[in-house]
């Protein structure tokens, strides 16, 4: 195959939910754009092997969860049968016409895609090595580098082993294993926890710290442990994997943590989801000036200019907090910058989900992190409990929890735990951006009897006259 | 240690600066104190000196950018000076890579930065084979710059959650505002977009940016247009005649006969051009309207309204327009009514070359108490002067022309030049002004009044 040379005004280094709408802004603002990504669509990790296709199996998760708890309602189903390869197509026909949708928008943008994997060769071109074979040089004004992130890897675990997964191979849903072992109990973690378990797996989570999910609020987390707890055959905190043996009954898994009545467990299948890690390696930075901290994120400024003035990162491989919504913001930041606009990374909030059931949902500061920063705050919580949707959905285990400024009853943050809570936490992340106070939230009238009135009634709580709930003095 | 070093504070009121030159070559090795770039600022061209010895990385500027004071001017690496003057950097340079603070401009010239020529003072160049040459490129561009073309818009100055809302947190990048400056007057101190155009009416640099402003329609419904953006000194004039137009203007007209004293310019022009100055009628002119300011004490002072009071000032500055080919300048003469005719033709006429030249400091432009413009080389005779605010009034002359007098009995033919004072009659009223203007005429053809009364 002959190289190829190119030029290009705008070069977006990957297709995820930061780099396609990057590339799309800018195609919009009038630039020419080009994108490069390994998928045969944009779409990225999210749409490809992340968020989207988990979610279509969390949704399958709960629909076998509501079915069979669904008898003390008067409603029996018949034990469900599942077509492994039939819930495997429905997923894939889901990213299929999602990632479609995506490839179609950017041809009618006229962005030019190029398939492969792109390495930075100086600060103004970068090679591809084509899907098709071919090597493409292509000569850039400017560069978005919106590589994404890998999941973190442990040096005792062999992942040639076909019984090692990441969450890539989780996702796909090759078998049901008997026994699976989830070490990691994050939100990646807990939520293929609790698919597999639905679909019937005995499901061991490990978490080397205290908790599950620990940068959510514990109060927050405690209905989310207890469901796991109730479906899942072992959730182990404060306990690490120090082993992991291949034998002919299993992978022998040898753990290291208090009380521990069976320190060598056998599993079938072991997912590891200790974490992400951006991919700043082996992407040419080092042909540039482009600065990277200790802990492999590039460096950017607040347009998410890197050291490199024409060169922009956003997404996971810029930064914490490594979620889609944020890569996509700063996507369209710097696209906008590109264009000339006076743009700038400004959020007050990035709300976070975890889409276990219940969901878990944050936006602004934990209560954790308002007492760890010495941040004057009050708490106002309106255990579901006390709410009447809750209850007709017989999902009382939940809980809106607000944290206020003292001083000038500012909402910094606000926490929810129940089902919902991912689409809840909108409010909470509206009434940060805009300033509101919890006055406004309690005045706001919310529409009877739904989960959102937890919302106003904790900022009444706040004020001390819920109707339905009398704190505790 | 590569040092971040931006435009440091110019002086009182700076604002932006027009980069007009790059001295400096990227490669060089800069001595403290020598010239990087030269900046056009409010009406004067200035040097921007290394604020410590280095070797230039990256010159961050082209030419035409306007910076803002904090914009990054250009990169230097400490460690490669070998300096004395490198141990001392200074107050003015950020060992920070934080961004610029304000919009950095987007000007299709900016390829090639001109007038390159670097080692003035005779500093060491990297790999001196090659002087002339563009030895180096900063370190990301090859040649284009299109990356100037960006807004670089101000990080948040402090870390303080502002309430506000998103879209008005955009109003203020888009205007320039720091919105953490802002004060909020909702609810918890939210802010709102008035709050933000409040602010942006009370600083200079929001106004300056026009905010507020009422649209404009689409001029190119009716033809074609080009726009182009204002030069410092344009900006600068446009700003202080719109603040001076908001005084209430009286404009008086009169004639003075400069017939004797024409003749006695004449006379001693080349006295006067021995001395180094040129003799005009501006230059005398200026020794009798300071001694009139001297004596009518209300045309030489401020209004507070904000205080309400009146702001007397014993000293008489006059400033001179000069029209150059940078626009509109105005020198100021300080002490006029201390200096004889000779002192100040000598004084307006050097400062008239280096107006003209782009040569005068911000300090020589300021602190003026009265105006005196001059149309009459043009051949202009009344016009409507408007006051340089925050003085109260100003002298408008026109060119005189043979009259018939009727003088003594008789038809003569006397050179009448035409006077036009503008006052503020908040403080001065019609009387009072006719007076101040009544005195200049008379104190113009009876110069002895001045050895009498001034």
């Amino acid at each position: 195959m002959t190289d190829k040379h190119t030029k290009t005004q705008l070069l977006v280094l990957g297709g995820g939910p930061g780099g396609y709408p990057a590339a799309f802004l800018a195609a919009d603002l009038g630039r020419e754009v080009t994108l490069v990504d390994a998928k045969p669509n944009p779409g990225g990790i999210c749409l490809f092997e992340g968020c989207i296709p988990s979610k279509t199996l969390l949704h399958v998760a709960k629909l076998l969860n509501e079915t069979a708890d669904a008898s003390k309602m008067g409603l029996t189903f018949q034990r469900p049968v599942l077509d492994l390869e039939q819930l495997r197509s429905f997923k894939n026909g889901v990213v299929g016409r999602l990632t479609g949708g995506l490839g179609t928008l950017k041809s009618k943008r006229k962005i030019n895609f190029v398939r492969g994997h792109g390495t930075i060769a100086s600060p103004h071109t970068l090679v591809v090595e084509r899907q098709d074979g071919g090597r493409e040089t292509i000569e850039f004004e400017q560069l978005i580098i919106a590589t994404g992130s890998s999941p973190t890897r442990l040096p005792f675990i062999d992942y040639t082993s076909p019984h090692v997964w990441d969450s890539t191979a989780a996702l796909e849903l090759r078998e049901i294993p008997p026994r699976l072992l989830v070490i990691g109990g994050g939100y990646i973690g807990m939520e293929m926890g609790t698919v597999y378990a639905a679909l019937g797996a005995q499901v061991t989570v490990v978490e080397s710290l205290g908790s599950i999910i620990a940068a959510a609020d514990p109060d927050l987390v405690v209905p989310v442990f207890q469901a796991a707890r109730k479906r899942f055959r072992d959730v182990l905190v404060d306990t690490k994997v120090t082993e992991v043996t291949p034998q002919s009954d299993g992978m022998h898994v040898k753990l290291l943590g208090l009380d521990l009545d069976e320190p060598t467990r056998v599993f079938d299948k072991i997912l590891v989801s200790v974490g992400r890690r951006p991919n700043s390696q082996g992407i040419g930075l080092e042909n540039t000036a482009v600065e990277v901290d200790a802990q492999g994120f590039i460096r950017t400024d607040h347009q998410r200019r890197t050291a490199e003035p024409h060169i922009f990162a956003i997404g996971d491989v810029a930064g914490e907090p490594m979620l889609a919504h944020k890569a996509s913001y700063e996507g369209r930041v710097a696209a906008e910058v590109i264009a000339g606009k006076p743009a700038a990374y400004d959020p007050k909030c990035i709300p976070a989900v975890v889409f276990t059931d219940p969901e878990l949902a944050w936006v602004g500061l934990t209560e954790t992190e308002a007492r760890n920063r010495n941040v004057p705050f009050k708490i106002a919580a309106f255990p579901w409990s006390a709410a009447g949707r809750a209850t007709s959905l017989d999902r009382n285990d939940g809980l809106t929890k607000m944290i206020v400024d003292p001083n000038n009853e500012l909402i910094l943050g606000i926490g929810i735990v129940g089902v919902g809570a991912g689409e809840l936490i909108a409010e909470g992340a509206l009434a940060i951006e805009m300033g509101c106070t919890i006055t406004d939230l309690r005045m706001t009238v919310h529409a009877h009897p739904t989960l959102s009135e937890t919302v106003m009634e904790s900022a009444e709580v706040y004020h001390g006259h819920s109707a339905h709930y009398i704190p505790r003095r | 240690m590569a040092v971040v070093f931006k435009l440091p504070d110019l002086g009182e009121n700076i604002e932006s600066a027009q980069v007009v030159s790059i001295v400096a070559a990227v490669g060089d090795y800069v001595a403290a104190e020598q010239t990087l770039i030269e900046v056009e600022t409010d009406k004067a061209v200035t040097d921007v000196p290394s604020p410590i010895a280095g070797r230039l990385l990256e010159i961050a500027v082209s030419v035409g950018d306007k910076l803002s004071v904090g914009d990054i001017i250009a990169r230097i690496d400490e460690s490669a000076g070998g300096d004395q003057a490198a141990a001392e950097p200074g107050a003015t340079p950020a060992a920070e890579t934080a961004p610029p603070a304000e919009p950095a401009a987007t000007d299709s010239e900016a390829g090639s930065p001109a007038g390159r020529h670097g080692g003035e003072s005779g500093a060491p160049r990297a790999g001196d084979t090659d002087a002339d040459a563009d030895t180096a490129q900063p370190p990301s561009a090859s040649g284009e710059r299109s990356w100037s073309e960006q807004v670089v818009v101000a990080p948040p100055a402090s870390d303080r959650a502002v309430p506000a809302a998103p879209s008005v947190r955009k109003f203020a990048r888009e205007i320039g505002v720091d919105i953490s400056q802002v004060t909020g007057s909702g609810p918890a101190g939210r802010i709102s977009i008035d709050d933000v155009k409040a602010f942006s009416r009370h600083t200079p640099a929001g106004a300056a940016r026009g905010a507020a402003r009422k649209a404009l329609p689409d001029f190119s419904k009716w033809g074609e247009i080009e726009r182009q953006s204002m030069s410092n000194v344009r900006r600068k004039t446009a700003l202080q005649m719109e603040s001076g137009w908001q005084a209430p203007h009286v404009t008086l007209h009169d004639k003075a006969d400069v017939t004797a004293l024409e003749q006695f310019r004449q006379q001693f022009k080349a006295q006067v051009e021995q001395a180094g100055g040129k003799l005009t009628i501006t230059s005398m002119l200026l020794r009798v309207v300071a001694s009139a300011l001297r004596k009518f004490p209300e045309l030489n002072c401020s209004i507070d309204m904000a205080q309400q009071e009146i702001i007397y000032k014993k000293y008489v500055n006059v400033g001179v327009a000069a029209d150059t080919p940078r626009g509109l300048l105005v020198p100021v003469i300080l002490n006029a009514d201390q200096k004889t005719v000779t002192q100040l033709s000598v004084e307006l006429t050097e400062m008239a070359a280096r107006a003209r030249a782009g040569k005068l400091s911000l300090e020589e432009m300021t602190g003026g108490t009265f105006t005196l413009t001059n149309l009459g080389g043009i051949g202009i005779g009344h016009f409507t002067p408007i006051i340089n605010d925050p003085e109260v009034a100003i002298l408008g002359v026109g060119r005189g022309n043979y009259e018939p007098v009727y003088v003594d009995g008789q038809w003569q033919p006397r050179l009448m030049m035409p006077l036009s004072l503008s006052f503020d009659h908040r403080i001065v009223d019609g009387a009072g002004g006719a007076r101040f203007l009544r005195w200049i005429v008379a104190a113009i053809e009876q110069p002895l009044l001045l050895a009498m009364e001034g």
